[in-house]
Formats: C-alpha cells, sequence, structure tokens
C-alpha cells in the first residue's frame, strides 16, 4: 500500500511559508520557525534533521494541530490543518504511554475518538500490537516494560488507527543504540514490505546516521530561527549498509553542512545587538568536557586533528552534545571546525600540557577575550565600588535579546566558567555575582 | 472505566461458586442493606428527632454509628463531585481559575464550625418540616471539613500533567470526556486518596459539633455518634463518652478496611513512575473478591458499563467555527467582560448584603477587640505549634530512621490524626477544675490535641525518605550531635515538616472554635480569643458578630500562611529538596 504505483503521486502534506514566534517575557516575540517550506509526497519517508532547539520538533507539532502557527500555512490532503486531524498519527520521544493503561488499552486509546465498534476495535488493535511483534504482551503493563518494548507499543498505538501520515519525534533517541538499531530496522521491514497502513512518514531527528539510513529526502534545519537551509536526496538503495562509502560520504557532508552554520556564529555573523555581542547564546558545557575533548584530541590517535563522525562514534557522544563541547572550544580558540574536522590550535595544544593552575589561567584569558558576556560581567563588577552585582540585572539584559529559558542557560554557562577560571564568583542563595574569593 | 479493572479483568472459566462468594455475597448483601435503613431515617419528619430519643444505652451505638458513618460518606460523595467540576474549571480556562482558585484558597482558611450558623437555617429552610434539612446542614458541615483539600489536590494534579501525555490524548483526539476519565482522573488518583484519607480522619473532629445543632433558639439533635457524644458530656457521663470512643475506632478501623486499603492498593497502578515500585501490599479484600468467581461474573456487566461510560466521546460532534484572529480577539474580549462583570455584581451584592448586616450592629471598636482576640489565638498557635514540633520533630525522626517501626506506627499515628480531640476535652475541664487551673492557659494544649500529630507523620515520612547514602556519609565523617541535627537531619526533613506544620497550625485555628469554649454538664470554661468569641455568637445566634469572627479569623489565617509558611515552603522547595 505504501509503494502504491499511482501515476501521479498525490502530495499528502504541503507546508508554504510557516512561521512560528513566541512572545517574550520583555516585550516583543521571538522566532522560532521562519518562512519554512515543505512538501511531503505519497510513499515517501522525509527527516527533519537539525540540532536540538532547530524548531523542528516544533515544526511536527503545527503539523500535528498540537499547536498553531503564527503564519503561512499547512495543508493535510489539501485541507488546512486547524487542530489535530484524523489520518494523522503520532510516535512520541518519551513514548507517551499511559501507565494505567495495558498494551492493549494503550493501543485501543488510538482508535477512542473513531467511533468504531468494540470488537472492531478489540480485532485492529491486536493486529496492531502484533504487527510490531508485541504478541504476547497485551495485558502487561508498561511500567513492565523494557524501552523498546514500550516504544513498539506506542508504534502500534500510532498505526492501529491507520494513519495516512505517521509523524515520528525523535522515536529512537531515548533507546539505547542496540535497541534503536532493532527497531530502526524492524520498522523499515515493516514498511518496505507495505505492511504499514500508512502512506508516509516524516522523522524529526538530529542523529544524522538515522536519517541517512531512513529517510528518502533529508531536509537540513538550522537554528536561530529555524529554517530549512538544504534538501538533500538520499538515493541510496534499501537496504542501506552503513558502511557503504556512499553512506558514509553522505554522512559526512551533511556534518560538514551542520557545522558551518556554527562557525559562522561563533565568529559573530549573528546579527549582533548594541551590547556587543554579549547576547550570543552559551551553551550548557562543563569545563571538565573541555579539558577531556581537549585532552582527547591532543592525545593518540588524533595528535591534533579529528574527524567528527568517528570522533562522536569513539567518545560515545551524541552528535548534538559533542557539536557543542566543539562549538565552546571553537570559541575559545582552543580549536577550529573546517568541513567536519576539528583541529586543536596552539592554545589547544598548550593547553592540554599545561597543569591545572596554568590551565586556569589560559581559561580565564581566553574566556575574557573572546565571551563577550564574560568581559561584560567582569567589567560591571569591576565598575561597581561593592564589586558585586545581581544575577538578575545580567539575566534581564539577555532576556531583551533571548528567551528566558536561554537567558538562564547561557548565564549559568558562563558563571560555571567564570567560576572555574576564578574570574568571578556567584554566590546561589543571594544569587549575586561578585569579585569576592569565596572563603 | 477500563482501568477499574483489577477486579474484573481475572475472569476464570469455572463458574462455580466458591466460599469465598459466601463471604463476599455476605459484605455486599449487608452494606447495602445499612446503606437503604440509614437513608430511610434520614427521611423521617422533624418531630422525631428531639434530643429526648437519644439514649445512651451502648446497644444504640451500632446505628447511631452506621448514620454518622453514611452522613461522612454522603460527604465525601459530595466532596467528590465538587473536586471534579469545580477543581477542573479552575483548571482548564485560565479565566475561571482567576476566580476559583483564590475563592477556595480563602474558604480553606475560613473555620468550618463558622459556616455552621449559616447553613442550618438555610437547609431548614428548603426542606421545612422534615429531618433532610437538618441531615443536609450536618453533611454540608462535614463536607465543608472535606472538600477543600481534595479540590486542591485534584487541581494540583490537572496543572501538573505530563506533557506527553496530554499531546498524546490530543493528538489522538480524544475528547474532554474521554480525556477526563482516561487521562486526568487516573492521574489524579493516588494523590486524591491520599487526600480522601485525609479529608475523612479530618471531618471526625466537626461531626460533634455538626450533629447537635443549636443556632440561637433553634436546636437540633440528629441521632449519631457525636449526639451521642453531647448529650453525655451534658449529662457528665464519662463511661458513655469511651463508649462512643470504641464505636468510632470501629468504625475508622472497618472503614480503612474495607474501603481505604483496597483502595489504595488500587491506585498504586495509577502511580506515575515508569519503573516498578514496590509490591502492592496485600489487601484482604481484594483477595475476597477476586477469588469470589460469583462475584466477579457479577462485576463483569458493571465493569463493562463504566467502560462504555468512560469510552463514550460526549462531545458536541466535530463542528467548530473557523474564527479569524480578529474575530478571536473581539470574542475574548466580550466573553472577560461578560466573565468580570459576573463577578463585579456577584462581589457588588456581597458587599451590601454584609453592609446591611452589619451597619448599625458593629461598631470599630467591636472590629478592633475582634483583632485583639484574633492576636490572643495566633500566640496560642504559634506556642502551640513552636511546642509540638519541639516534641515531635526528634521522635518522628527517631521513629523514621527505623523502617520497621514507622511502617507500624505510621498507621497508629493517622488513626490518633482521625482520633476526635474534643471527646478528650471533658477530661480537661475535670483536671482544671480540679487543680484551679487558668483556663486561658490550660485551655489551650486543647487546640493542638488532634493537630499535632500532622507534624509527627509527616516528620515520620520525611526521615524515612532520607537518602540511606547521606545516613552513611554523615555516620562516615562521624557527624554526630549538633552537628548532625542542623547539618544532616533537620535540613532533609525540613521540607516535610513544612507541610505537616502549615496543617496544624490552620488545624489548630479552626480548632480553637471548641477549645476556646469548652462545657462539661453545667460548667463552662472559657479562654479569652477569637474561638470563644465565635463560640459564644453562634450560641447567641448573633449574626453580625459570627460574620465578624469568621472573617477576621479568615484574615488572620490567609495572612498567617502567606507571610509565614509560604515562604518558608518556597524555600524549602529550592534549597532543601533532595533531587
Amino acid at each position: 500500500m505504501a509503494m502504491a504505483s499511482t501515476i501521479e503521486t498525490k502530495t499528502v502534506l504541503q507546508v508554504e511559508g510557516v512561521r512560528k514566534a513566541f512572545p517574550r517575557p520583555s516585550g516583543g516575540e521571538m522566532t522560532v520557525l521562519e518562512n519554512v517550506d515543505m512538501t511531503l509526497k505519497e510513499g515517501e519517508i522525509v527527516g527533519l534533521l537539525g540540532r536540538s532547539g532547530s524548531g523542528k520538533s516544533t515544526l511536527l507539532r503545527i503539523m500535528a494541530g498540537l499547536i498553531e502557527a503564527t503564519g503561512g500555512k499547512a495543508r493535510f490532503l489539501g485541507e488546512p490543518i486547524d487542530g489535530p486531524a484524523e489520518g494523522i498519527a503520532m510516535v512520541f520521544q518519551t513514548f507517551a504511554l499511559f501507565p494505567w493503561l495495558t498494551v492493549l488499552q494503550n493501543v485501543q486509546l488510538g482508535l477512542d475518538a473513531l467511533q468504531i465498534s468494540s470488537d472492531e476495535a478489540h480485532k485492529r488493535a491486536l493486529e496492531a500490537i502484533d504487527l510490531v511483534g508485541l504478541d504476547g504482551f497485551e495485558s502487561a503493563y508498561p511500567k513492565e516494560l523494557s524501552g523498546g518494548m514500550r516504544q513498539r507499543v506506542g508504534f502500534a498505538r500510532a498505526l492501529v488507527v491507520h494513519p495516512d501520515l505517521l509523524l515520528m519525534d525523535e522515536p529512537f533517541s531515548a533507546l539505547d543504540v542496540l535497541t534503536a538499531e532493532t527497531l530502526r530496522t524492524d520498522l523499515l521491514d515493516l514498511w518496505s514490505e507495505g505492511r504499514m497502513p500508512i502512506k508516509s512518514i516524516l522523522l524529526v531527528t538530529h542523529n544524522i546516521e538515522e536519517a541517512v539510513l531512513m529517510c528518502d529526502r533529508i531536509l537540513l534545519f538550522s537554528s536561530n530561527p529555524g529554517r530549512v537551509i538544504a534538501e538533500i536526496p538520499v538515493d541510496i538503495q534499501r537496504p542501506r549498509n552503513r558502511l557503504d562509502p556512499k553512506f558514509r560520504w553522505l554522512v559526512d557532508s551533511i556534518y560538514e553542512r551542520m557545522t558551518m552554520p556554527a562557525k559562522a556564529q561563533a565568529a559573530g555573523a549573528r546579527p549582533a545587538f548594541s551590547a556587543g555581542g554579549i547576547d550570543m547564546l552559551l551553551p550548557r558545557v562543563s569545563t571538565n568536557s573541555i579539558a577531556g575533548l581537549i585532552e582527547a584530541l591532543a592525545g593518540a590517535p588524533y595528535h591534533g586533528r579529528a574527524d567528527l563522525p568517528p570522533l562522536a562514534e569513539h567518545m560515545h557522544m551524541s552528535t548534538d552534545a559533542l557539536f557543542s563541547i566543539g562549538e565552546t572550544l571553537q570559541l575559545l580558540r582552543f580549536a577550529e571546525i573546517e568541513g567536519g574536522d576539528i583541529r586543536l590550535t596552539e592554545t589547544g595544544t598548550r593547553f592540554a600540557n599545561e597543569d591545572p593552575h596554568v590551565r586556569k589561567q589560559m581559561f580565564a584569558e581566553s574566556l575574557l577575550s573572546y565571551v563577550p558576556l564574560a568581559a561584560h560581567i567582569k567589567r560591571v563588577l569591576d565598575e561597581r565600588p561593592a564589586h558585586r552585582a545581581p544575577y538578575a540585572r545580567f539575566a534581564e539584559e539577555l532576556e531583551d535579546a533571548m528567551s528566558e529559558e536561554w537567558a538562564e542557560q547561557t548565564l549559568r554557562s558562563v558563571i560555571n566558567w567564570g567560576r572555574f577560571a576564578e574570574v568571578f564568583a556567584y554566590d546561589e542563595n543571594q544569587a549575586m555575582l561578585s569579585l569576592d574569593n569565596p572563603v | 472505566m477500563s482501568n477499574i479493572s483489577t477486579i474484573s479483568v481475572a475472569r476464570r472459566e469455572r463458574v462455580a461458586p466458591s466460599a469465598w462468594d459466601g463471604i463476599a455475597l455476605c459484605l455486599v448483601a449487608g452494606t447495602l442493606a445499612l446503606i437503604i435503613y440509614g437513608a430511610q431515617q434520614m427521611n423521617a419528619p422533624l418531630a422525631s428527632v428531639s434530643k429526648a430519643q437519644i439514649s445512651l444505652s451502648p446497644s444504640a451505638l451500632p446505628e447511631y454509628a452506621l448514620r454518622t458513618t453514611l452522613r461522612m460518606f454522603a460527604a465525601l460523595a459530595a466532596s467528590l463531585l465538587f473536586t471534579f467540576t469545580y477543581a477542573t474549571a479552575a483548571a482548564k480556562s485560565r479565566r475561571a481559575g482567576a476566580v476559583l482558585i483564590p475563592i477556595l484558597d480563602v474558604l480553606q482558611s475560613v473555620p468550618v464550625l463558622g459556616f455552621l450558623s449559616f447553613t442550618v437555617t438555610g437547609f431548614m429552610a428548603i426542606f421545612p418540616g422534615s429531618v433532610a434539612g437538618a441531615e443536609c446542614a450536618a453533611i454540608f458541615a462535614i463536607f465543608t471539613a472535606q472538600a477543600w483539600n481534595m479540590a486542591f489536590s485534584f487541581y494540583q494534579s490537572l496543572r501538573t500533567i505530563p506533557e506527553d501525555l496530554d499531546e498524546a490524548s490530543r493528538a489522538f483526539r480524544l475528547s474532554a470526556w474521554q480525556r477526563f476519565w482516561r487521562l486526568e482522573v487516573p492521574f489524579a488518583m493516588p494523590a486524591l486518596i491520599w487526600n480522601m484519607m485525609m479529608s475523612m480522619s479530618g471531618s471526625w473532629f466537626f461531626i460533634v459539633a455538626s450533629e447537635a445543632i443549636s443556632v440561637g433558639n433553634t436546636t437540633i439533635t440528629l441521632p449519631g455518634i457525636g449526639s451521642y457524644v453531647a448529650l453525655a458530656i451534658e449529662r457528665r457521663d464519662l463511661t458513655a463518652v469511651f463508649y462512643a470512643l470504641g464505636a468510632m475506632l470501629v468504625v475508622i478501623l472497618a472503614y480503612d478496611q474495607l474501603l481505604f486499603r483496597p483502595l489504595v492498593a488500587w491506585a498504586q497502578k495509577f502511580r506515575f513512575e515508569q519503573t516498578m515500585g514496590q509490591p502492592t501490599p496485600g489487601v484482604w479484600l481484594l483477595r475476597v473478591l477476586n477469588r469470589a468467581r460469583l462475584v466477579q461474573i457479577a462485576l463483569v456487566p458493571v465493569h463493562k458499563s463504566f467502560v462504555a461510560v468512560a469510552h463514550a466521546p460526549l462531545s458536541f460532534g466535530r463542528w467548530r467555527w473557523r474564527r479569524s484572529p480578529i474575530q478571536r480577539r473581539w470574542l475574548n474580549i466580550i466573553w472577560g467582560v461578560i466573565w468580570w462583570g459576573l463577578w463585579a455584581l456577584v462581589g457588588a451584592y456581597g458587599l451590601h448584603a454584609l453592609y446591611v448586616e452589619m451597619a448599625g450592629q458593629i461598631g470599630w471598636a467591636e472590629v478592633f477587640s475582634a483583632f485583639k482576640l484574633g492576636l490572643m489565638t495566633l500566640t496560642r498557635v504559634v506556642v502551640l505549634v513552636g511546642l509540638a514540633s519541639l516534641v515531635w520533630v526528634p521522635v518522628g525522626v527517631w521513629i523514621g530512621l527505623r523502617p520497621g517501626l514507622a511502617m507500624r506506627l505510621q498507621l497508629i499515628a493517622q488513626i490518633l490524626a482521625a482520633f476526635p480531640a474534643n471527646l478528650l476535652f471533658p477530661v480537661a475541664v475535670v483536671g482544671i477544675l480540679h487543680f484551679g487551673l487558668n483556663p486561658n492557659i490550660w485551655l489551650s494544649p486543647l487546640m493542638i490535641l488532634g493537630t499535632q500529630w500532622y507534624i509527627l507523620f509527616n516528620v515520620i515520612a520525611g526521615a524515612s525518605a532520607f537518602p540511606t547514602d547521606l545516613q552513611d556519609a554523615a555516620a562516615n565523617f562521624r557527624v554526630r550531635g549538633r552537628n548532625w541535627w542542623f547539618k544532616v537531619m533537620l535540613p532533609g526533613v525540613f521540607p516535610y515538616f513544612i507541610t505537616g506544620g502549615l496543617t496544624a497550625s490552620g488545624g489548630s485555628w479552626n480548632a480553637s472554635i471548641v477549645a476556646e469554649l469548652v462545657t462539661w454538664g453545667n460548667t463552662r470554661l472559657e479562654a479569652n480569643g477569637l474561638g470563644s468569641y465565635i463560640a459564644k455568637a453562634t450560641a447567641a445566634g448573633d449574626y453580625p458578630r459570627i460574620i465578624l469572627g469568621v472573617m477576621v479569623m479568615a484574615v488572620f489565617v490567609t495572612l498567617f500562611n502567606r507571610l509565614f509558611w509560604r515562604p518558608l515552603h518556597a524555600y524549602a522547595e529550592r534549597r532543601l529538596r533532595m533531587i
């Protein structure tokens, strides 16, 4: 059914110029999605690939009718989407199973809104459970199941409504590596055998290999605000092999593209505000991870230079986490990212060889030179007679340029870095930054 | 409701009746017969209930106990209905919540016993000449002791529904009705059941006050444990007081075993933890019902109809009015004007009514003196909660760190909390008279008699939840004595203590109405305070003064909570929560 050959493939989903903005507490609004266009045809698996916070989940929720777009149009089978539509089913990252319902009842929940007879519902639920390979577990409660089995229930609940479109929000990212791979393979098998009662799949993910493995087409998302920066067709024969050179090449090239905007961001290419770049969003990266990555890069087998994908694998890290640390290194000029590679700078190499005391000094130097917010805080504290300033003072300043959560994340990061570098101190009880050395 | 299926899911193949069927049948039939009998009695003409007919003979107690229990459950049913509607409205609509939640907050602070005088007259007017009016007034009084915390708990649960489940229920297009029964009620269930238990415990205190009501010249005595005790106190019959205590204990144990134990065990499955919890505690009633095959079969249709009701979409079709943003903004403004206008009218009418009632009756001097009395009661509450904490925090920690002991004592503490302390008042009166003590000081402890247990069992819960690794670390670094208390244990149990202290102080305010004015036969002991002020005004049927007293007390309780307990609670949440 999925591969039904019609002469003209039908458009299942169409998104035109969709925009989403949230009001900011300090007035104005924050744009999460900007001018997004995309179409989804029958028989396709399309991936939305992007870093966390790039708005791809928001786009998925607009398609699911869970949230409303601020502007633009989203149509499902030609009809405007204005609420959860019949014919669209969703699989959640966190499974979203009702702990008080059994597997069978959870699956039947998908049918509650359809007003079909209870016998028919029972029959369909059993079929769906059978399809995902959970027969025998009908009367089990979710808490008795492993993560992988729970997500199978999630799939069964979505498939039981025989949707035209299946939306998947990072469905494998809460699972361990082995389980995730099994589930992906099983799903792809069902898809290519045409055993699933669905027409198209939309997959949101931040895992590049997963996107290349599963999708016919990948839409690459950039952050701040989220928009589609590239459309990448995946013309690799199924079943795909991760070791296939063509597969590797595609993964590498996507890595490269995804690190490009990050570089631009660090160089200050984002629209700067009057405060002189203090509004740069800082990732939550601990100083331990920074030192750890520098040491790993300096040592064998990398000797100062590494290809990102194998490095992520070697360090058992998600792409996203590695990107965050790598970008921080780049921001502090300890490393440079280029073409999917990361390379230690001279400072970075020196940092790796120094003792903790000197490292602190080097870190402080880099922090004050290259992180405008840190320098700004230091300057304010220097200027004030008591050398103290409340947390809220900086939080409010940041909130003019970013959301409350991001302001908090950014400030927390800079406080942790500043504490490590002993550039300034922070008293959590009074929410007060100061130049004092804590006693 | 398909998830109420622990009992009925286990359909057995053999249908031959078992011995368990006999036991179960007796239980069910007996309960039904008792309910019908009790309900018939409640509809009798008013003339049939007068004080003369209350008998102090112990043989009358079973019937009294039954009728009191029925009243409590009727109130509980009303509280549930209130909870499901009021809290849902408050949680679903921002506009409604902005009005309903502050109202609930104030209602919670208004002394329950202050309500009595207003409601009795109202209900009597609705059912003239029948006991039903008085019954309703009594049930309403118990309801006011039960409903608020249940509604709050349900509201809190609705506000904290996990986001992914909320999205799933919307993505699969459940109607509001389906969502309510399949997501919201199950999610709220564990906390709600716990609050129902607390409510039942709390309401005993008011049974005595609500069954023997006298407002001004009207005196109504409804047959029940409460009026039995009231008569025993009037006749100075200490033996009868003890009989009543016994009956009450039996009732408490019965509903604990027959209702709450099974409910708690059943609610285990609604706990929102995705991991295997502790094994469900064994509950004999569930075992009997599970083994009784005929009962199982009889329950199938009951279960099926539940499922049918809970699954029914009950929505107004798929009709939706596609509104443009401008239309929506205007509609929003129009609804806002109607809504707030309505409340402004209600408020204005209330103020007017208040003015008419109070004008010319109450001068500023009266208000001032009521506030002075409030300060006296406040002093009592603060001192008593402080003293009770000094005693019960160390005891609670000591018990809580010994898991075996904690389990056993936890139950006893809960029974003690249910125990209506007003039954012990006569003993206090006898003591104060005998030793010639000052009632202003020695009546005070009565206020906290019933509420101190909240401090105890919250601290026990806190100490038993205290992480073992922190205990081990403290032992390893030989942290002892003062340091151990102030750096290890007290910060650990502090959030729990706050919850207990808040409940205890609120309860004490309420209790002051009965504790500051105590009678034993013809002897009357009085302590100066807001409680005795309200009690005297109620006895005299002096409405303006009742209103003044109740309002002043509500102000005191609300301010005390806002300025003292809330900040402490916020501090505990921020700094001392174990992650």
